[in-house]
């Protein structure tokens, strides 16, 4: 090869070289930046008749869901979303908690990767399936079995009876957010048995050589030391539990009224949306359900970042720092 | 001697407490098993009862009229996910090589990774309604095109944040010995970094596939639903999960026998793409 020849290769392998850089950056930059924005720039824009209509206040707190007199107000949405999300959480979150040590600490080595792989197929299921599978095998159990046993039981006690008001039809709070808990727990638990995993062993067995049982060393050394990384994936599993759409469409029976019970018909922001964007018939109504899914976008968005740069950032760190 | 035997009695104590304990925590296992078992069971019983070939190859019936099949939901399922993987993973493949070759030691670049592991978790229905205004709206009608631009996007940041990982794992000796022959960053690129991760990265692809193919939200408001078997991605396109959602709902006994089977076959579908990932990443360990 002479020398203009190898110098013409170095020139072409150069402009390569910054095409690539360039190509690879643009896309990266749209991932990263743009894709957010475009998203939450859409969904503002659309948003932005019901916006200027209800205002922000006018909207949030009002409980009318009116398409006739095309009067909207987001409450029941937002608070049958916060509901759900919060008791299947309350379901999920012992439950995960108890998976995790049971995996990590109780069952025997060559079943651990058995444990593991069931707890991910179940969450490797589309979340359709479930939603199916809740209305037509849970739904009816709750109807006729659970729901009436826990009206006998907790009715006639002053207070906790009013949760359990109403007819029991299976298609309310309380099995849209046991079914909604069922689809977070394979997440959830995957996140904490991990967290629990990185606790260094060394400061386990410091723990037994000071004669701590294997309860006392989990709760004094292990849940302490995993505990960003519980909280992190109690997070991110709320994160997907307000946005789960499929898993409680056909459970909520799509009602704009704000629940007092938990045998009470719901709606919730994913399920407005996916039962009437189609039908939605004039811009208001459109708009408004933009106006939700906007809601629903903030919202889970700033619970994933916070999740991200607060909390999985820092125990990265730490995790480096003790040399995992 | 009192003293001792009182240590004794609080040393039982604290054994019982914790065993005690992690019985309770033995139940939890046991009932995530339980909900595990009580689904895949019926979706595997009433979805073997009611599948057959029919399901396949038969285009449905009218509402309420017993036979024919799912043919439309599944031609459409198939183009919509193949399309939205073919636009999914260049473009995922590419950010995530970014991220790690060109940007390990940049905050903005770090930000820009930090914020599209924020995407992954996104809800999937708010992507199908922005798709929806940016796509459908303008054109006037769905089609099966704007679905798969939907379900594209849910799978980016999926492949984009597993390339990224798995290209971290790529030893940095590999790509000095590179430079020090005069490799120019895109050949390191190339033949040392994607030529080390190719099976992490097929793995990242996999759970891309595997999380969009049983998605429903997004493609309610872009790809919609059709009755009639289409090729045309510019028309409307059933999908095999719209289809389910709307023949679960519906008034029909056969529709919600073919809902289940159309489940079965979903599910053993998006299991299999989930255990291929897992195949491959035990055999990377």
């Amino acid at each position: 090869m002479d020398g203009i020849n190898k110098h013409t290769y170095r020139r072409r392998d150069k402009i390569i070289d910054k095409v690539v850089f360039i190509a690879l950056a643009s896309v990266a930059l749209f991932l990263g930046l743009l894709y957010p924005l475009i998203i939450g720039g859409s969904l503002l824009k659309e948003a932005w008749i019901a916006i200027e209509k209800f205002g922000v206040i006018g909207f949030i707190g009002s409980a009318v869901w009116d398409p006739v007199r095309e009067i909207f107000g987001g409450l029941p949405a937002i608070v049958g979303t916060l509901l759900t999300t919060v008791i299947a959480s309350l379901i999920a979150i012992p439950v995960c908690i108890g998976v995790a040590i049971f995996i990590t600490e109780l069952s025997p080595k060559p079943l651990k990767p058995v444990f593991i792989t069931a707890v991910e197929l179940l969450g490797a299921i589309p979340s359709i399936i479930y939603g199916m599978w809740g209305f037509f095998v849970v739904s009816p159990v709750m109807a006729d079995y659970v729901e009436p046993f826990l009206q006998e039981l907790l009715l006639d006690i002053p207070i906790i009876g009013k949760l359990v008001d109403g007819i029991p039809t299976g298609i309310d709070l309380l099995t849209s957010s046991l079914v909604l808990s069922i689809m977070i727990i394979p997440f959830m638990a995957t996140i904490v048995k991990d967290a629990f995993e990185m606790t260094p062993q060394l400061l386990k067995e410091a723990g037994y050589g000071m004669g701590a049982t294997k309860w006392e060393v989990i709760k004094d050394v292990v849940i302490p030391y995993a505990f960003p990384g519980i909280v992190g994936g109690i997070i991110l599993s709320v994160g997907r539990a307000l946005g789960e759409t499929m898993a409680v469409a056909f459970l909520t029976g799509n009602v704009h009224k704000i629940p007092t019970s938990l045998l009470d018909q719901l709606t919730t922001i994913t399920v407005s949306i996916a039962n009437e964007f189609t039908e939605a018939d004039t811009d208001v109504y459109l708009s408004s359900l933009y106006y939700l899914a906007l809601i629903l976008f903030v919202i889970s968005f700033l619970l994933l970042i916070f999740s991200k740069f607060f909390i999985f950032k820092r125990l990265e760190k730490r995790w480096k720092v003790t040399g995992i | 001697m009192e003293g001792y035997r009182d240590l004794e009695r609080r040393i039982k104590f604290r054994k019982v407490k914790s065993a005690f304990v992690l019985f309770l925590s033995f139940l939890t296992a046991v009932y995530g098993i339980f909900w595990l078992f009580w689904i895949i069971i019926d979706v595997f019983s009433k979805g073997f009862q009611n599948i057959s070939i029919d399901l396949i190859l038969q285009d449905p019936a009218p509402p309420g009229v017993e036979g024919g099949g799912l043919k439309h939901a599944f031609v459409g399922h198939l183009i919509i996910t193949s399309l939205a993987t073919l636009i999914g993973i260049p473009i995922g493949i590419a950010a995530g090589i970014f991220f790690t070759e060109y940007g390990r030691f940049s905050k903005f670049v770090d930000f820009l990774r930090t914020m599209t592991d924020s995407l992954v978790s996104l809800p999937s229905i708010i992507v199908g309604t922005a798709v929806y205004a940016i796509m459908v709206k303008p054109v006037g009608h769905f089609f099966g095109l704007s679905g798969s631009v939907a379900l594209a996007l849910l799978m980016l940041p999926v492949i984009a944040i597993t390339t990224a990982q798995i290209l971290k794992l790529v030893p940095d000796s590999l790509r000095e010995a590179a430079y020090a022959l005069g490799a120019f960053k895109w050949q390191v690129i190339k033949d040392i970094s994607l030529a080390a991760a190719k099976r992490g990265i097929l793995t990242g692809v996999i759970l891309g596939i595997a999380r969009i193919t049983g998605e429903t939200a997004p493609l309610l408001f872009t790809s919609f639903n059709n009755n009639f078997t289409t090729y045309n991605i510019f028309d409307p396109m059933a999908s095999l999960t719209v289809t389910i959602f709307v023949y679960a709902m519906g008034p029909y006994e056969d529709w919600h026998r073919k809902a289940w089977a159309a489940s079965l076959i979903l599910t053993i579908g998006t299991l299999i793409f989930f255990i291929m990932a897992k195949y491959l990443l035990g055999k990377k360990k």
